[in-house]
Parts: structure tokens; sequence; C-alpha cells
């Protein structure tokens, strides 16, 4: 060995649920971050057996547990809900603990890593918005970085058994932090969200699609070419993020309100770590957690 | 048992909601006060008033309103002498506020709207409803893709949220005599005296008026239509024949029919764009179960990508989509449009 491998930031993921599980398995690959502790409240959880299982330090007895121990994470990732991660956050603020939050708490700034994690390189707690957001606000700043967008919507269509029993329960938080992470993360003066749930069997891949109102006159060739630069980004840290098709330009109509518009159809399939592939909404909120927490490492190592 | 002491069904008029589709939801005031006045006059007890999509529908997706469906619903409540105005929501397009502002807009009845095997994200919105005063029915959409237990079990979700009355959805307009009845019967048989049940009908198969007097013959004690079938696809239940038809069965719903049939001639018609017509691509809705307000944005997308209508229809039926993925008919039409030039250039090649 001619260097020293680089130190890696110690990490603890606060809730071994689906998402947590799935997360544990892309931290165990990152070369930036040792997943080194899983935490949560249900000693029969299968996600602390698996964690248990692939050499992590699992307790069922909550976040004391983890916070009153000597070696304490340099990262945490939240995946409960929005509800606890209020509880919790204060806590990890004062210990000095930088914070990804998975749920829809949205107590710190939005995070897109494809298009603003630079920014919040050493924000002390960060949220991950929405499935939805992530697929769809690199897009939405794609188009806005080359001409004026005036209005987006995003419409984002996800299988019936990867939408869980919160997001079900409280189906406008999805709609009110997408449609604001478009505004203020994705640069359009205005944002709307549309979630669909659809049940079909064999459960269909997450699909999104992005339309954002463009000047009549815009250079569409680069706007296009903007889009293709950015889902090669969001791509480089979700594999299974693609164009289904070209983006779709459309003149005015009466029912396009009298807006040019450009049409961007994406699909998100899941890399299959713990969660089925066909619940892209829930990898692409692993792998843009993992992608965060791994910019928060390289900071603090460098 | 019978809706009221005065009424055996109490039938809905969706032409001012559905009808938005057929309309590209292109109503102007005019249009709802010209319509709610002639329906009220003709003593149909509820008129609902939305963008075809429910409230927050007007979109890229969807299409945009000429007029804000807000005041829209506005201009209902003030024409109405009678009727009480209920208005559409879909939980994941709507959101709360916009069930705040309609109820401060004046509007009575509050229908909240899910995909049939989705109830569960319509709880905290019936909820809302309730606190606000406001009457709820909730739409089970798409209904003839689950069969009558699931969709008993799915009425259940909604009617212990605070939903009165659960209706069956034939979005597709893909029910047939007794698949109606069935589900209607299981749904009368799970919510008892806990919620009511209703029918929603479409024409695709020609079967509104058959399939709304199965429904009520099953239990079903509120029945929607569009008088001239004013909506999507081929159209909703025609009110005008189902209260001629409910005259002769004897069935009361208050309405005068010889008003209502002048109505839909002298009022709602002159409203229409054009006819709603049992046409190839309706009927091809109907017979493959597609959500019937895909028929303006497939053939729209049919002339943009000069693909044919049914192509698109089919997939979409093939893909299962369910209401509000009208995106994935533009991303279908691209697909075909591609196929077909790559069909034509191994052609050519050969």
């Amino acid at each position: 060995m001619t260097k020293a491998a680089p130190a890696q930031a110690s990490a603890a993921i606060v809730g071994p649920g689906n998402i947590g599980t799935d997360l544990m398995y892309k931290l165990l690959r990152s070369d930036a971050i040792e997943p080194r502790w899983m935490v949560g409240v249900d000693p029969e959880s299968p996600g602390l057996k698996r964690a248990a299982g692939e050499g992590l330090d699992a307790s069922a007895e909550g976040v004391d547990w983890l916070l009153d121990r000597e070696d304490r994470p340099d990262l945490v990732f939240e995946a409960t809900s929005a509800a606890v991660h209020r509880a919790n956050a204060p806590r990890y603020a004062e210990l000095g603990i930088q914070t990804v939050d998975l749920t829809p708490a949205a107590l710190g700034p939005a995070v897109v890593p494809a298009v603003n994690l630079g920014e919040h390189l050493e924000t002390p707690n960060v949220s991950l918005i929405t499935c939805g957001g992530q697929a769809t606000i690199p897009i939405v700043h794609a188009v806005s970085r080359v001409v004026p967008v005036a209005y987006a919507e995003i419409v984002a269509s996800v299988a019936s058994p990867s939408a869980g029993p919160g997001t079900r329960a409280n189906i406008d938080e999805f709609t009110h932090a997408t449609s604001r992470g478009i505004e203020t993360i994705g640069g359009a003066e205005r944002g709307k969200a549309i979630i669909i749930l659809n049940p079909a069997e064999p459960p269909m891949l997450m699909q999104d699609t992005v339309f954002c109102a463009i000047p009549a006159d815009a250079d569409r060739a680069a706007v296009a070419d903007s889009v293709h630069r950015t889902v090669a980004e969001v791509a480089a840290y979700v594999p299974g993020y693609r164009l289904r098709a070209e983006p779709q330009f459309d003149d005015p109509t009466t029912v396009s309100g009298g807006l040019a518009r450009v049409a961007v159809f994406l699909e998100v399939e899941g890399a299959g770590d713990f969660l089925p592939p066909y619940s892209g909404n829930l990898d692409i909120m692993t792998a843009a957690a993992t992608r965060v927490g791994e910019g928060f490492a390289r900071r603090n190592g460098g | 048992m019978p809706y009221s002491a005065d009424l055996d069904v109490r039938v809905t008029d969706s032409s001012l909601r559905d009808g938005s589709h057929a309309k590209q939801h292109q109503f102007t005031a005019e249009h709802v006060r010209s319509v709610v006045a002639a329906l009220d006059g003709a003593g149909v007890p509820v008129i609902e008033v939305a963008h075809g999509d429910g409230l927050g529908g007007s979109s890229f997706n969807y299409g945009f309103s000429h007029t804000p469906e807000q005041k829209l619903i506005r201009t209902a409540v003030e024409t109405a002498r009678h009727a009480r105005i209920a208005f559409l929501m879909l939980p994941g397009l709507g959101v709360q506020d916009d069930i705040r502002e309609a109820a401060g807009n004046g509007a009575a009845v509050c229908r909240i709207a899910t995909h049939c095997t989705e109830a569960d994200i319509s709880v905290q919105h019936f909820g809302l409803a309730r606190e606000l005063g406001l009457e709820t029915v909730g739409f089970l959409m798409m209904a003839h893709s689950s069969p009558p237990e699931a969709l008993a079990e799915q009425a259940r979700i909604m009617a212990d949220a605070g939903c009165q009355c659960v209706y069956v959805v034939d979005s597709a307009g893909a029910l047939v005599l007794e698949d109606t009845s069935e589900r209607v019967a299981a749904l009368v048989a799970e919510l008892g005296t806990d919620a009511q049940v209703g029918f929603h009908g479409h024409e695709n198969l020609g079967l509104g008026v058959a399939n709304s007097v199965l429904a009520a013959r099953a239990g079903a004690t509120q029945i929607d239509g569009s008088t001239r079938r004013f909506g999507a696809g081929a159209g909703n239940t025609p009110v005008e024949a189902f209260a001629a038809v409910a005259e002769r069965l004897g069935l009361r719903t208050g309405i005068d029919t010889a008003k209502i049939i002048d109505a839909a001639e002298d009022v709602v018609r002159p409203v229409m764009d054009r006819e709603c017509q049992l046409d190839r691509l309706s009927l091809t809705m109907g017979y493959a179960g597609v959500y019937s307000s895909f028929l303006t944005h497939a053939d729209r997308q049919a002339r943009r990508y000069g693909v044919a209508g049914t192509d698109i229809l089919v997939e979409a039926g093939r893909r299962r989509l369910v209401g509000g993925q009208e995106d994935q008919l533009i991303e279908i039409a691209v697909g075909l449009a591609a196929a077909a030039a790559g069909d034509g250039q191994r052609a050519q090649d050969r």
C-alpha cells in the first residue's frame, strides 16, 4: 500500500425500516462513510437484525442509546418520521452531529445533490424534500439555468406498494414540499406537484414527468442539451435514473394556458439493494442521502 | 331504503365538472350561470362544478382552465335557488386548502376521488370536509378494475374517514349490467347504515342509464349523470333520460322530466362544443377499460404525433394507467411515432 486509505466518517442510521435498511446497504459500499450504528425502538425489528448481521452495532433503545455513548457518530441519517425527527433534531444539533433528514420534517434547508449540495456542505441539518422532488427538481433547474421558467409542474407516478402509510396519511405534505422545492431549488417562479399511485401488477417503475413553461423563442436545443447533462449528473448517483423519451417541445395552445412548454419524461429504477427495483421513488431518496453524506464526509475529512 | 322521505334516489348532475373534460376546461361564468339556472329550475337537487380533474386540476397535465374554478363555484352558488353545489377533488392533485376555499365560496357537497385501490390517501381530506360541515361523497374510480369485495373494503376506509356516501365510479364506462349491481350490492352490504352508496356511470358501452337503474335496484341511493351526456369519453348517464326512465319505473328523483328534456336541448347543448358521441375512441375506452378523461388528450396527442388515437388508448390500457396519468399518453404517442418511423426506415432500407 502506497497511500493510507482516507479516514471514513462514522454514521448512524436512525430508523431501521425499509428505507433505513436500503440506505445501510448503500452506505456499506461507500468509501467515504462507515455505517456503524442502526437505531430503532422495536427489538423485533427485522431491520435491526439485518444491521447486526452486517456487523453494525444495532440497538432498539432509541436515540438515547446512540447519543449517550462516548464514540458518537460524525453523521446521522434519520429515516423515522417527521414527528420523530422534530424531536430528535435538536439533540443532534446540540452535539454537533451533522444530519441528513430523509423524513418530510423539512427542518433544515432542502438539498438536491445535483443542484445545490455544494452550498450546504457545512449545514448542520439538511432535508431531502420528497422522492418526487429528488427526481424532478434537477430537471426544472436544468431548464431554468438556460431560460426563465415562470411555471413548472411535475407529475410523479409511483407503484402503490412503494407508497408507505406515512405518505398516504399525509399526501398534501408531498404536494406542498415538492412544489416549494420546484420554486426554491428548481428556480421556477411558481411550482406545482402532482402524485399518482398506480396499483398495476407487476408494479410499475417510478415515472416522473416535468413540464416547464418556457419562452416561445427559447433556444430549444440548448434546453434539451442542459436536460441531458443533468440526467447524466443525477445518474452518477442514481444509476437507474434515465430519460424515457427525448424532451418534447410544444408551442402555446389554449389548453396549455397560452404557454410554450418543454416536457421531460423520466423513469427511476431502483438499484435493488434492499427495496425492490420498482420502488425507484425510495431508491432515489437513499441514493441522494448517500451522496449528501459523502459530501459531508469528504468536506470534514479534507 | 329510499334516499329520503321525498326521493328514492338523489341525482347529482356533473355536466359542469365531468363536462369540463369535453369542453377542454374552457367553461366561463356565463356557461355556469345558464346551466345551473336551467338544472335548478328542473329540480336537479345537486350540481357539481369544478375542473374535470377536480380542484387544482388546472395544469399542463390536464389542461388549464379558462376561468378559475373557485370563481365558477361561487357563480353556481349565487345562481342556484334550491340545488346544492358540489365540487370534486383528487388527493395528490388538490389539497386541503382547495376544500377550505370551495367551502368558503358556498359549496355544500365535497366529493373526494381516489383510484379504487387507494382510498387511504383521502382520510385527511374527509376529516377536514366534515370539520367544515360539508356533506361528503367518496369516489372509487375505475371501479371495473377491482372485484366487488375489494371495492367494499376500500369503501369501508372512506366511510370510517367520514365519507357519507361512497360511489362506485365507472370511470372507463366498462361495467356491464351485473358488474354494476354486484359492486353496488357489495358496498351496501359492507356499509349498512354507516354510509350510502352511489353510482357514477359513463356511456362508453352505451349502458349509462341501464347500469344506473341496476345500481338503484341494488341499493344505490345516489346516482350521477350529466345532462346531454356532457362528460368525458362518450359522456355520462344522460340525466334527462334517467329522469324519464326513473319516472316510468316509479323511482322518485324530484326532477321534472319535461323541464330537464328542454334544458338538455335548449341550454346545455349550446354550451357544448360537440355532442358526446359513442364513437371509435370512446367505445375503445369502454371496451379496453381506459379512463374516460383520456379521450381528448389521446385525440390531441394522436394529431400532434401523427399516430392512431386508438393505439394510444390500447397501450394506456395495457400499461394499466389510472386516472391522472395523462402525461403518459404523450410519452406513449412519442414512442408510437418513433416505432412507426423505425418501421418506415427499415422498409426503405429493404
